[in-house]
Order: structure tokens, then C-alpha cells, then sequence
């Protein structure tokens, strides 16, 4: 390239020298404390990897890992199944499907998953002579089913609102385009509907497996050794405080790489959108 | 139908004013985290929104770490955590003697650490929605950036977070069962304590249940009248 003046090869002006403003000595400040304490952390954890605690309970902690795992993916997927209804009764026009689906979803959402696990584990018993008599007792007295039942009904309200959500998302025209095609109705919002709001509801839906994942600790209340019970186990014998920390570790890693994967997941979908 | 009614009345032989005790502590102890959880989420939000790329990194970590780590196990932490950092200091200066931490505190710092992180990220994207044109305008006012700040920003601010806190001031509500697992006498815990003296479990954890729906809807209606204040300067256009 040719300058187009020689006075332009003339060194640019150095950038003016940053100067250390209050912010930005807070934020080093900070920042020195997040790493001395992260440093400590590495460093306790490290010194600890050979100790009595971890060579006595690292087995439990991969079960409880491994048990924590099973109840997320198996109240999700249920949980998915039923949204459908739950989200295509909401949306009806017919208000005999629509008010009693907004109850439902009402209800999940606006108490508490711990009251709803104790309402179905404890609860059940109330009713201890009917379910016997239909032969559900054995199903409710346990406490894993318990727990599945109550996630998946959770999760499945919170899940029908983020389809529903997502499908009403989709513009009009998008229905009215198919028909003009002659696209019959299932086709319609199998191929051109879903696809779109599926794109819309990616967020939502990675968020709702990372509150399914912090929220199934509760499953440790009544008597489930996930990773959470597990961890209470070991501290209840051991009273050593590592034991929350190493918990605390280990879903801090699952939540920040599903997060970072389903990150991926999002851009991979949403490529045509990129410019 | 008649046995229920007498189970929840309140005095003798009923478990009305247990029930009722419960719900005093849950509502307070919502309320006294609110406050904290929204200040230090602001705060945060201010380090978020800063230029500096330090600051920033500091507080993204802070969130990282309270929004990925499951609310029961932030609530122990704090609470075992911090008794055994104060037993640990005491014994270090010399004195012996058992702490024990009130779980009602235990509950409201690990509470607002969670709220604080979420209300960050209300905040901050509050924050975008306010054009650079709000603070030149102060600037261009003479208003130093504590008044831009007080006056400009926040009510703005304000307006545009509502409805995202509102949500955050929901969930934080149905958060507060979980301290019952660590022993403070709140709604879950009572109607726990209440449906194994009388072998009625479902009436009594079906009756908190319903409590928390009266608790959201009194909350959304209040909600509904707080966001209609925060526009009381639209109504005129």
C-alpha cells in the first residue's frame, strides 16, 4: 500500500498511559482476593486429595454423582412428555383444558419443590389404605419414586410454560404461510412451527436443566444419597468441613459445563442467524 | 371434613397458631434478606456495567459461583462454615467456648448471596436499556455522578429491573423452605412438626402449599401496585 501522504507514516501518537482510577484499583484488589482465595482453595483441596476423608468416601461421592445424574435425567425427560398436554391444554381456546392446565402450572410454580416432595413422600401416606387398594402403595413408599414423581411434575410445568411460550413466539404468518402451501396442520407444526420455537426455547430450557440440577439437592432430604446426601452422610460422620467443599466443587463443575456446552449447542443452531 | 377443620383451629388441640408462627417466619425472614440481596446485587451490577475489565472479571466470578451451586448447599456452607471460621478464630485468640450460628442469619446471608447474584443480572441488563444520552445529559447539567446517579438513573433503573426482581422476589420466597433444614421453625418445618404429631401429613403440607400460593399471589398483586408507581410519570403522555 502507498501512503497516500508521507506525513501519514509518521508515527501515530502513543495511547494516553492508564491511569489507576478507583475502579480499577478496587477491581485489582478484587481480583487479588478471588485468586488468594481460589490459590487456598487449590492448595487446601490438593493437600487434601490423599487424606483419610477422600480415600474413605471419593466411591460414595461418584454414586451420589451418578444417582444425582439419574434423577435429573429421568424428572426431565418425564417431565418433557408431560409438558405436551400440560402446554397444549394451556393454550386451547376450550376453557374446560386451559383453566385447569393454569392451575396446575399455577400450583407448581408458585410453591416451593421442597413442600411439593414432602407433600407427595409424606402425603401419601395419608392415603396409604386407597393406594394399597389400586396397588400403588408399593410405588409411593418409596422414597426414589417419590422424588422422580414430584421432579417430573415440577419440571413439567415449568417445562409446558417455556413451550407454550416458545410456539406463541412464532409469527401468525408462519401458519397462515404453510397453509397457503397446503401443508396439512401436523406437518405444519412439526416442520416449519417447532423448529423455530425450538430456537426460541433453547435458553430457557438449558436453564431449566440447571435448576433441575441444583434443585434435586432437596432429593437429599428425604433420604436420597445423591451427591448432596452423600456429602451429608460424610459430613455427619466425619465432621470434617472438606466435605461441603468438595461437593460444592463438583457442582460447580457440572453446572459451569453443561452451561459452556449448551452455549455451543446455541450457537450451532442459530449459525444462519450470524453475520 | 370437620376433624381437618379442628386440626388447623387455633388454641388447644388445634394447630392454627403453630402454623400461623410459621408463617410470620418465612414472610420475615424473606423480608429481611430482600434488602441486603438487592443492595449487594446492585452493587455487583455496578462493578458488571464498570469499563474497568477487572472489576468486571471480579464480579462475574462472584456470580459464576452463587448461581451454580444448588441454594441447600450454599445454605450449608454458610451455616457450618462460618461456625467452624468463628470456632476457628476463637481458638486461635485463645477462647474456648461452643458457637453456635443462629440459623435464621445463617439463612438470610446464604439467601442473599443467591438473590444478589440473580438481582446482578436484572440489574445489568437494566442497565443497557438506559442510553448513554441519560448521563451526558446529567453531565451536561452540572450534576456530579452520584446525582446522575440518585436522580437520572436509578428511577429509570428501577422501572426497567421490576419485573425481573418481581420474579427474583417469588422465587426468593419459595426459597426460604429450604432453611427448615437447618432448623429454623418455619412454615415447612411446622407443618412437618404438625403432620407427625397428628399422622395428617397431607393436610398439613398440602395446607403450606397453599400457604405459598396466598403468599405469591399477595405478592404479584403487590408487585402489580409497586410497578404502577414506578410509572406514574408515564400516565400523563
Amino acid at each position: 500500500m502507498i501512503a497516500a501522504n508521507p506525513a501519514a507514516e509518521l508515527k501515530r501518537p502513543p495511547a494516553p498511559p492508564r491511569r489507576w482510577t478507583n475502579a480499577r484499583i478496587l477491581g485489582h484488589v478484587l481480583m487479588a482476593l478471588w485468586i488468594v482465595s481460589g490459590a487456598s482453595l487449590v492448595y487446601y483441596l490438593g493437600s487434601n486429595v490423599a487424606s483419610p476423608f477422600v480415600l474413605k468416601y471419593w466411591p460414595n461421592y461418584i454414586d451420589g454423582f451418578l444417582v444425582t445424574l439419574q434423577i435429573v435425567s429421568l424428572s426431565l425427560l418425564i417431565g418433557a412428555l408431560l409438558s405436551l398436554p400440560i402446554a397444549a391444554a394451556r393454550s386451547s381456546r376450550w376453557i374446560i383444558f386451559s383453566a385447569p392446565a393454569y392451575g396446575y402450572v399455577y400450583f407448581f410454580r408458585g410453591t416451593p419443590l421442597l413442600a411439593q416432595t414432602f407433600l407427595i413422600y409424606y402425603g401419601a401416606g395419608s392415603f396409604r389404605e386407597e393406594l394399597e387398594a389400586v396397588g400403588l402403595w408399593s410405588f409411593f413408599r418409596e422414597a426414589w419414586y417419590c422424588v422422580i414423581f414430584a421432579f417430573a411434575l415440577n419440571t413439567s410445568a415449568y417445562q409446558a410454560e417455556i413451550l407454550r411460550g416458545a410456539i406463541q413466539n412464532v409469527p401468525k404468518g408462519q401458519w397462515e404461510g404453510a397453509e397457503a402451501l397446503g401443508l396439512s396442520r401436523p406437518v405444519t407444526f412439526f416442520k416449519v412451527i417447532l423448529p423455530q420455537a425450538m430456537m426460541v426455547a433453547l435458553r430457557p430450557y438449558g436453564n431449566e436443566i440447571i435448576l433441575m440440577i441444583k434443585g434435586s439437592a432437596i432429593a437429599s432430604i428425604v433420604t436420597i444419597y445423591d451427591l448432596m446426601g452423600e456429602t451429608r452422610r460424610a459430613y455427619s460422620r466425619s465432621y470434617d468441613f472438606q466435605a461441603y467443599i468438595w461437593a460444592a466443587v463438583l457442582y460447580l463443575v457440572i453446572v459451569e459445563v453443561l452451561r459452556r456446552v449448551w452455549d455451543r449447542i446455541e450457537l450451532r443452531l442459530t449459525r444462519h442467524l450470524k453475520r | 371434613m370437620n376433624e381437618a377443620l379442628t386440626l388447623l383451629s387455633f388454641g388447644e388441640g388445634g394447630w392454627g397458631d403453630t402454623i400461623a408462627f410459621g408463617i410470620l417466619v418465612t414472610v420475615s425472614l424473606a423480608i429481611a434478606t430482600l434488602p441486603f440481596g438487592l443492595f449487594l446485587g446492585f452493587v455487583i451490577a455496578l462493578a458488571k456495567n464498570s469499563s474497568e475489565p477487572s472489576l468486571r472479571l471480579a464480579a462475574n466470578i462472584y456470580t459464576t459461583i452463587f448461581r451454580g451451586l444448588p441454594e441447600l448447599l450454599t445454605l450449608f456452607l454458610v451455616y457450618f462454615g462460618v461456625q467452624i471460621g468463628i470456632q476457628y478464630g476463637l481458638t486461635m485468640i485463645g477462647v474456648e467456648t461452643y458457637v453456635e450460628v443462629n440459623s435464621f442469619v445463617a439463612g438470610m446471608v446464604a439467601l442473599a448471596f443467591v438473590f444478589s447474584s440473580y438481582a446482578s443480572e436484572a440489574f445489568l441488563s437494566a442497565f443497557r436499556g438506559i442510553p448513554d444520552g441519560q448521563y451526558e445529559g446529567g453531565k451536561a447539567l452540572g450534576m456530579s455522578r452520584f446525582k446522575t446517579m440518585r436522580f437520572i438513573i436509578l428511577p429509570q433503573l428501577i422501572r426497567l429491573a421490576l419485573p425481573a426482581l418481581g420474579n427474583l422476589w417469588l422465587i426468593l420466597v419459595k426459597e426460604t423452605s429450604l432453611v427448615s433444614v437447618i432448623g429454623l421453625a418455619d412454615l415447612v418445618r411446622e407443618a412437618g412438626i404438625a403432620a407427625r404429631v397428628t399422622k395428617e401429613p397431607f393436610l398439613f403440607f398440602g395446607i403450606a402449599c397453599l400457604v405459598y400460593l396466598v403468599l405469591a399471589m399477595i405478592s404479584s398483586a403487590g408487585l402489580s401496585r409497586v410497578e404502577r408507581w414506578t410509572k406514574r410519570g408515564e400516565a400523563a403522555r
